[in-house]
């Protein structure tokens, strides 16, 4: 027996979700008493996969193949869910990010497995079952999702849980998997970064301003506090529905949703369908010049005023603090 | 050109969520339902999509004779016909096994789905159906166009978005930006009373997992109120609680 966990990287990279990804299987891992293997796909430098070690993990598997260098979901899925069998997992632990939520269902249709996305908590494994907590109803509650199947797949919410360090040290092995021709049907045809901007859906903190900015042209002082907390921005829908803001910067019951450490809301009146994606996040700030918006219901701080007068001194303030 | 969208019928936006029986069954008393706003835009875009390439859509909803009226209301909107398999779901699996088993002879070239329900939040849906169908699948999908016997998908990635290529058929989960909204004109309502509605009974199939409690997300102790005079203080707080690293 043993964990499996699928540690994503990007440009072969880790990132900080897939060392929260490798702590929660870690502590899962420790509660089944068995060991934690990784496993790793692409172009990832050996030091890199033995840091992982340091993590947790006691084995790293690495597939490494030209064909593998981009994310191909069928692919990748058919070799974790081969890496799965081969190490005989009894968990299979993903980060619930973008190709995390690709894959994850795949995986668990491949190994007959009930899969709990989303997981905000470990799995509760008292009298025999398998029980992880996720956030349903756009978080307007949580449920309890008992996994009844003998494998059980877990995609882990970004920021749920906490990297550990145990100082431990991890072997690297090749894994060989058995590639399959239809597995490639997927092209990719290009790929477009959006400049090197914090990633929203990971970030720990995120600044959001809705239609109280009055036009997109006002977005450079939001941009600014961004950069300085190091800080990934968003926007209401109507925002984006207007075109002042890109869609996918859009959060909420039809956008991302998030749960960073740190939100803040500035000129966000604080709709439920808003609140929705955002309700997870740990601390929530609001800038609102109308006392009586909703989203002060729903916050830990907030500040009644004009947010072309606040924002400004928030910058001044940061700036002041930093120097 | 065949396009399968999946349907599902969710309590509205603004519900209240509570639950009975101990907190272990989602209370629908007085809930309204309506058509899952992803599935909307999914539904949206095979329309037009379709119109293009003189294809059909068919929508298909997993559950009881309650989502008829959301059937009909996709009907007005467009859809070529409806398909309801006649069971109550447990689990995403368990609707994906039920989706597949329909579509697996249907010659489908793009089944869509919404990118998730907002009842169970799942995305789960449309990569579950690839996996079955042994076709590629798209969980999040921004845009889709079609050149010839390929669809091209746009798939938001963390920092930016990927393009693809991919062969009919294929699964894609529908996001914000594929399709606006559409709403459904007289014409529609008229003729959508007179396309078809087939209801299927489901096949066999035993859920892998299954919600034993529900809970409401602790309510945050009220809000902190800051003076507009005093923006340091909120500095001060947050620097306190770890957030403003050199
Ligand atoms: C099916 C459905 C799904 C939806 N999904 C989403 C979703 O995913 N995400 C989402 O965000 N919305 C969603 N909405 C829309 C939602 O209901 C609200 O309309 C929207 O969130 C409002 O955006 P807003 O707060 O930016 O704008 P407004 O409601 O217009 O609020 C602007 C706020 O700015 C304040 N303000 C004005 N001037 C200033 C100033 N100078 N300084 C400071 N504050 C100022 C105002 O007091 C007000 O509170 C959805 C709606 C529906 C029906
Ligand atoms: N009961 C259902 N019947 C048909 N399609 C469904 C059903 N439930 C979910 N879907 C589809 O699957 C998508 C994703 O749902 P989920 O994986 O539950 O988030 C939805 O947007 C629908 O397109």
């Amino acid at each position: 027996m043993s964990v499996l966990v699928y540690i994503e990287n990007t440009e072969g990279k880790f990132k900080k979700s897939g060392f929260e990804v490798l702590s929660y299987a870690k502590t899962i891992a420790n509660q089944l008493n068995t060991n934690l293997i990784a496993l790793s796909i692409g172009n990832v430098a050996d030091d890199d996969l033995k840091s992982l070690g340091n993590y947790g993990a006691d084995k790293v598997l690495t597939v490494n193949h030209q064909n593998l260098k981009s994310f191909v979901n069928q692919a990748y899925s058919a070799i974790i869910a081969q890496a799965a069998k081969n190490s005989d997992a009894s968990v299979v632990v993903l980060s619930n990010s973008f190709t995390g939520k690709g894959l994850a269902p795949r995986i668990a249709v491949k190994l007959q497995a009930g899969l709990a996305d989303g997981a905000i908590s470990l799995p509760d494994m008292a009298d025999g079952k398998f029980i992880v907590k996720n956030n349903v109803f756009s978080s307007k509650a949580i449920a309890f999702v008992e996994i009844t199947s003998a494998i059980k797949v877990l995609a882990l919410m970004p920021n749920a849980y906490k990297v550990v360090e145990t100082g431990g040290q991890a072997t690297v092995e090749n894994f060989d998997y058995q590639a399959n021709e239809s597995d490639f049907k997927t092209i990719i045809k290009e790929i477009v970064k959006a400049s090197d901007k914090v990633s929203l859906p990971d970030a720990e903190i995120v600044v959001s301003a809705g239609r109280g900015l009055k036009g997109p042209e006002n977005w450079g002082m939001i941009e600014e506090l961004a950069a300085l907390l190091g800080a990934a921005v968003a926007c209401s829908k109507p925002v984006s529905d207007a075109h002042w803001r890109p869609h996918e910067e859009h959060v909420g019951q039809t956008g991302i949703t998030v749960s960073p450490n740190l939100y803040i809301a500035i000129g966000i009146s604080g709709a439920i369908q808003h609140i929705a994606g955002v309700s997870s996040s740990k601390i929530i700030v609001v800038i609102n010049s109308d006392a009586n918006a909703p989203f002060f219901k729903v916050a830990d701080y907030g500040i009644v005023g004009d947010a072309f007068e606040l924002v400004p001194q928030l910058i001044a303030a940061v700036k002041a603090l930093k120097s | 050109m065949k396009i399968l969208v999946c349907i599902s019928n969710v309590p509205d936006t603004t519900t209240k969520i509570t639950f009975t029986d101990n907190n272990t069954q989602f209370n629908t008393q007085g809930v309204q339902y309506i058509l899952n706003p992803y599935d909307e835009i999914a539904l949206a875009r095979a329309v037009e999509l379709a119109e293009n390439e003189q294809g059909t859509v068919t929508v298909l909803h997993v559950g009881d004779a309650n989502a008829d009226a959301t059937l009909r209301k996709a009907l007005a909107i467009g859809a070529s016909d409806a398909v309801r398999i006649n069971a109550q779901p447990t689990d995403a699996y368990f609707v994906a096994s039920q989706i597949a088993a329909y579509a697996q002879d249907k010659g489908f070239d793009m089944i869509l789905t919404g990118r998730e329900s907002i009842d169970y939040n799942g995305t789960k849906v449309a990569a579950m159906l690839g996996e079955m169908l042994d076709i590629p699948s798209v969980s999040i999908t921004k845009k889709i166009t079609i050149e010839g016997n390929t669809g091209i998908l746009e798939r938001e990635i963390e920092g930016g978005k990927e393009v693809l290529a991919i062969p009919f058929p294929f699964v894609a989960g529908t996001a914000e930006g594929v399709a606006d909204w559409k709403i459904p004109n007289m014409r529609g309502i008229m003729s959508a009373r007179t396309k078809p509605l087939l209801v299927v009974e489901p096949i066999e199939v035993q859920g892998l997992s299954k919600i034993v409690k529900f809970e409401s997300p602790a309510s945050r102790t009220s809000v902190q109120l800051i003076d507009a005079s005093e923006v340091g203080k909120l500095i001060d707080l947050l620097q306190s609680q770890g957030f403003l690293k050199n």
